[in-house]
């Protein structure tokens, strides 16, 4: 890359303690952003993409050690910065969106008041024109009749009216990345499709990078330049989205490719991935959390997983070598 | 809103009219000849005649049901034996005693349980969180009477911290004159700061006591409500906004979380209206309760039913209130979900 | 061949198992709660502890309860009267044994009234419904208009000084909680399957309310019922405390507390504070045991 990385994991491992023992939910994940860039990151439910995400914010959970590793935005590590610091960037400089957004937002506060709330916390708008600067917010984001709207409560409005609310809380005050966790699921169809673009639009219009979480693979081949596969609290592959799709190298990647409705597949044609996801309990997990379920396993996958080599394209997998290119 | 008003204070009528209906019954239920009750043992039998005559006992129930709403609805609630005044002019006198006892000894208990409740939440399995689930436990399980008497003891006996519970003020100190008949707010008033801080003093064990009690189901209650909050998608939503902790916690969860709480209060008043009986009775405070009391020793039983008449009335006034105040305070009751 | 069903096949095979399965879940499970849960262990133990003494405490007493001046009045606890003695001379210790069973007969009493007759009154209004639960609903609403001390304290006012009276009030006070409980779970499961299936079998509502709809509405109402113990025990003691209920000289640890306040202030702290101590660790017993078993019941609602 020419430039350097807008936010860079490397090597992060994080743990959850629980009555039932230790969970390690990531292992050593790296991956990285560049400015203005839409990175998708898809994996079953489970594979610990939001807990990657919180984890970059500092949203964990209270149970929740990182072990290892780091999150550099900027060159300031997330990870190892204070309560206080994260608290100037979550909302200014990076952002994120969550699923089910009707009850993501404050349920007995006005939404244009939530609105102010971060304007006032991040800018130094001045507070009688706080009203005007939320009402313009909520214009951009074309909600229509937005004077009305701004006195509503989240329980008065639609959910895809909720979630424009959200994308609003989000980019009101100019972030540099939009961490967008399952924008759309819940939503139907035709109002997944309009939130999509209009995520779109913005990050286009303002040059921001978005780290788009989803389990949808489809989605994520519509919406990003690239895309990241985790498993099992790993990353196993990452590369440009068309070569992603062209040339899956990880027998993961190509059962979730395999399993994706695209086009007029009939469900009949869909293969559905064997097994489960391992517990990440377990104090014995393998080098590779996909063996137990992989077709291609062989004695040469109890050994460590290959570093990631190259920046374009990272396969995580003693076989991939071996893998013929599929069609 | 309006609307919403009105039939919160409409569907209290039914609840006013049982109460009605209960206390006539309670009358209505006494052992042996009512009018002797209500004459009493030194009533002679011109008197219990005459008593009979007014409650009517010669004539149906129904006939006698409405005579008692007329007694009622002109304000008349018998009279009392014992002082031989009028037993409405003895509840209007009293009622400020009991007023006061009963609001500061919420307002204790608030001001301790919530932040406690509070801190309990946001620290879960701490020090903070098991003190907190200590008091809730051991806090319903204490007898009002014994918490009192312990604490008479402790704080005034053994540590003489505490001044002598004989009451509402000091008997060589005048009350303030009556605005409110709250003492302290009469002091202040009246601009007779010592005066205040003698009747806050007095006050001191009687509302500890009372507060204790209620002191439990409060905390349980906002720690319970609050650990549900924290965890909810919108506080989520709030910090990764970036909002400071402060407002995080106080203007997004505490305000939502407290909505459980005020559904709580209904019971908590029970609590307070019911045990500040043993109260005033522990120490000796002039309230309606201890006036109960003393009726009920001296066989004079109208003030015992004005008493009950008197408390279930500002029980449905209370609940009324918090019913009203959820109106006001959320939303999604106001315009309706 | 009757002996090669997959039934008595299991049958002969487990012959140890007397419980049907879901019972034996039950207990394995409630062995499992109660050991992780040290504190409802307690509980437990302590429990079983007054129960004995309610039953035995007569012979477990060292003195008569009744019996004055088997020692100087009002003498602090020594070795031959571990709790004292009163202004009549009167053994504290027995007097407080002897008063457990008092207490926890008219809790138990009060609140297995209550129990029953709310829960058959609720589990009708909410199989039924229409005016029936209109009555009952408003029943309850009238009650629950009034603190509820207060109304206890109307109810044996008016009807006299007596153990019979207090159980009464006690009982009547409690009986909106039950009706409410068991209204909800019959509401709540009346259009079930398996009530569907037992109506088309033919089986009248009597038989469905009882057999199938009551017996489900069981837990939590069970759980009401030890955090009720407690609360009885407490109004019981309160009533006795402001002089309605049992009379002296009887011993019961709302009375004896009564006796006793006079003399907190002239520094003979025992004769109040050993039988109110006695009675909040009764209630605190309930309280815990009430805990527990909503645990026990439903994990979900642990506070």
């Amino acid at each position: 890359m020419p430039s350097l990385p807008l936010l860079s994991i490397d090597g992060l491992s994080l743990q959850f303690r629980t009555r039932d023992g230790i969970v390690r939910a990531l292992e050593d994940v790296s991956l990285s952003i560049a400015k203005g860039e839409t990175v998708g990151l898809v994996g079953e439910s489970g594979s610990g993409k939001s807990v990657l995400a919180y984890a970059i914010l500092g949203l964990s959970d209270a149970a929740a050690r990182i072990t290892a590793g780091a999150a550099r935005f900027e060159g300031l590590d997330l990870l190892a910065a204070g309560e206080s610091s994260l608290q100037e960037i979550r909302g200014r400089e990076v952002s994120m969106i969550f699923q089910n957004p009707k009850v993501a937002l404050n349920p007995i506060r006005k939404v244009g008041r939530q609105l102010e709330d971060v304007l006032a916390r991040h800018t130094t708008t001045p507070r009688a024109q706080l009203p005007e600067r939320a009402i313009a917010c909520l214009a951009e984001m074309k909600i229509p009749d937005p004077e009305r709207r701004y006195h509503g409560y989240p329980f008065e409005l639609s959910g895809g009216l909720c979630q424009r609310i959200m994308i609003a809380l989000a980019l009101a005050c100019g972030p540099k990345l939009l961490i967008a966790d399952e924008p759309t699921t819940g939503l139907d169809v035709t109002t997944q499709a309009s939130i999509m673009a209009l995520v779109k639009e913005k990050t286009r219009d303002r040059g921001m990078a978005t780290l788009l979480i989803t389990h949808d693979l489809a989605l994520a081949r519509e919406q990003c330049d690239r895309i990241v596969v985790m498993h099992a609290g790993h990353v196993v592959e990452s590369a440009p989205t068309e070569l992603l799709f062209t040339d899956p190298r990880h027998p993961y990647t190509r059962q979730l490719i395999a399993a994706t409705p695209v086009g007029r597949a009939s469900l009949s044609d869909l293969a559905s991935i064997g097994g489960s996801l391992p517990d990440l309990r377990r104090g014995d997990l393998p080098a590779c959390r996909f063996s137990d379920r992989c077709a291609m396993r062989s004695p040469a996958c109890a050994a460590p997983l290959p570093e990631q080599r190259g920046e374009a394209r990272t396969v995580r997998c003693h076989r991939a070598a071996a893998l013929e290119p599929s069609a | 809103m309006l609307l919403l008003i009105a039939r919160r204070l409409l569907g209290a009528l039914p609840n006013l009219f049982g109460i009605v209906v209960i206390t006539f019954l309670l009358t209505r239920a006494l052992p042996g000849d009512p009018a002797a009750f209500f004459a009493g043992p030194a009533g002679t039998q011109e008197a219990v005649e005459q008593v009979r005559e007014k409650l009517g006992l010669n004539r149906t129930l129904p006939e006698q049901f409405w005579l008692y709403v007329k007694a009622l609805g002109s304000g008349d609630l018998g009279q009392s034996l014992s002082t031989g005044q009028p037993v409405r002019e003895e509840l209007l006198t009293r009622l400020p005693a009991s007023l006061e006892l009963v609001l500061a000894s919420l307002l204790f208990a608030v001001s301790i349980a919530i932040p406690l409740g509070v801190a309990a939440a946001r620290r879960p399995n701490s020090w903070v969180d098991h003190a907190c689930r200590l008091v809730t436990t051991a806090g319903v399980s204490l007898p009002t009477f014994f918490t009192g008497l312990l604490l008479a003891y402790v704080l005034y006996f053994l540590l003489g911290w505490a001044p002598s519970p004989i009451g509402r003020l000091d008997p060589y100190l005048t009350a303030p004159p009556t605005i409110t008949g709250f003492y302290t707010v009469d002091s202040v008033l009246a601009g007779e700061p010592q005066l205040l801080v003698a009747s806050a003093k007095q006050m001191v064990l009687p509302v500890l006591t009372l507060g204790i009690f209620v002191l439990a189901p409060l905390a349980r209650m906002t720690r319970a409500s609050m650990l549900a909050v924290l965890s909810a998608d919108f506080v989520r939503t709030a910090r990764a906004s970036g909002l400071s902790s402060g407002t995080v916690l106080v203007r997004y969860a505490l305000r939502n979380a407290l909505l459980p709480v005020i559904t709580t209060m209904g019971m908590v008043f029970s609590f307070l209206l019911g045990m500040s009986v043993i109260v005033e009775k522990v120490f000796a405070w002039p309230g309606v309760g201890s006036f109960a009391l003393e009726a009920l020793v001296a066989s004079d039983y109208a003030p015992v039913q004005g008493f009950v008449l008197t408390m279930a009335v500002l029980y449905t006034l209370l609940n009324l209130t918090i019913d009203l105040l959820y109106v006001v305070i959320d939303p999604r009751v106001r315009l309706g979900t | 061949m009757k002996n090669d069903t997959p039934v008595a096949v299991l049958a002969a095979a487990a012959p140890a198992n007397m419980l049907p399965p879901p019972a034996r879940k039950f207990w394995s499970h409630a062995r499992y709660v109660l050991s992780d849960n040290p504190v409802t262990m307690l509980a437990a133990g302590l429990f079983a502890v007054f129960v004995l003494l309610a039953i035995a405490g007569p012979w477990v007493a060292p003195y008569e309860p009744l019996a004055t001046n088997v020692g100087p009045a009002l003498s602090a606890p020594s070795a031959s009267h571990w709790f004292g003695t009163d202004a009549l001379g009167r053994d504290i210790l027995s007097r407080v044994i002897v008063a457990t069973r008092i207490d926890f007969v008219i809790a138990l009493s009060a609140v297995l009234a209550s129990f029953v007759t709310g829960g058959l009154l609720g589990a009708c209004a909410g199989y039924f419904g229409g005016w029936l639960d209109r009555i009952v609903m408003r029943g309850c609403d009238m009650v629950m208009s009034f603190p509820l001390f207060v109304l206890a304290m109307g109810i044996v006012a008016a009807l006299g000084n007596s153990v019979a009276n207090i159980i009464l009030a006690t009982a009547v006070v409690n009986l909106p909680f039950y009706i409410r409980v068991a209204r909800t779970e019959v509401n709540v499961r009346r259009e079930a399957g398996f009530v569907e299936a037992a109506r088309l079998a033919g089986n009248g509502d009597a038989r469905i309310l009882l057999v199938h709809l009551v017996p489900n509405a069981m837990p939590p109402m069970m759980v009401q019922v030890s955090l009720n113990m407690g609360w009885a025990i407490l109004n019981a003691a309160g009533l006795s405390f402001i002089g309605l209920g049992v009379s002296p000289p009887a011993a019961e640890w709302g009375i004896m507390v009564a006796e006793g306040a006079g003399y907190i202030i002239s520094g003979e702290w025992w004769v109040a504070l050993f039988p109110g101590a006695v009675l909040m660790l009764a209630v605190f017993t309930f309280n815990l045991l009430g805990d527990g078993l909503r645990d026990l019941i439903d994990p979900r609602r642990r506070t």
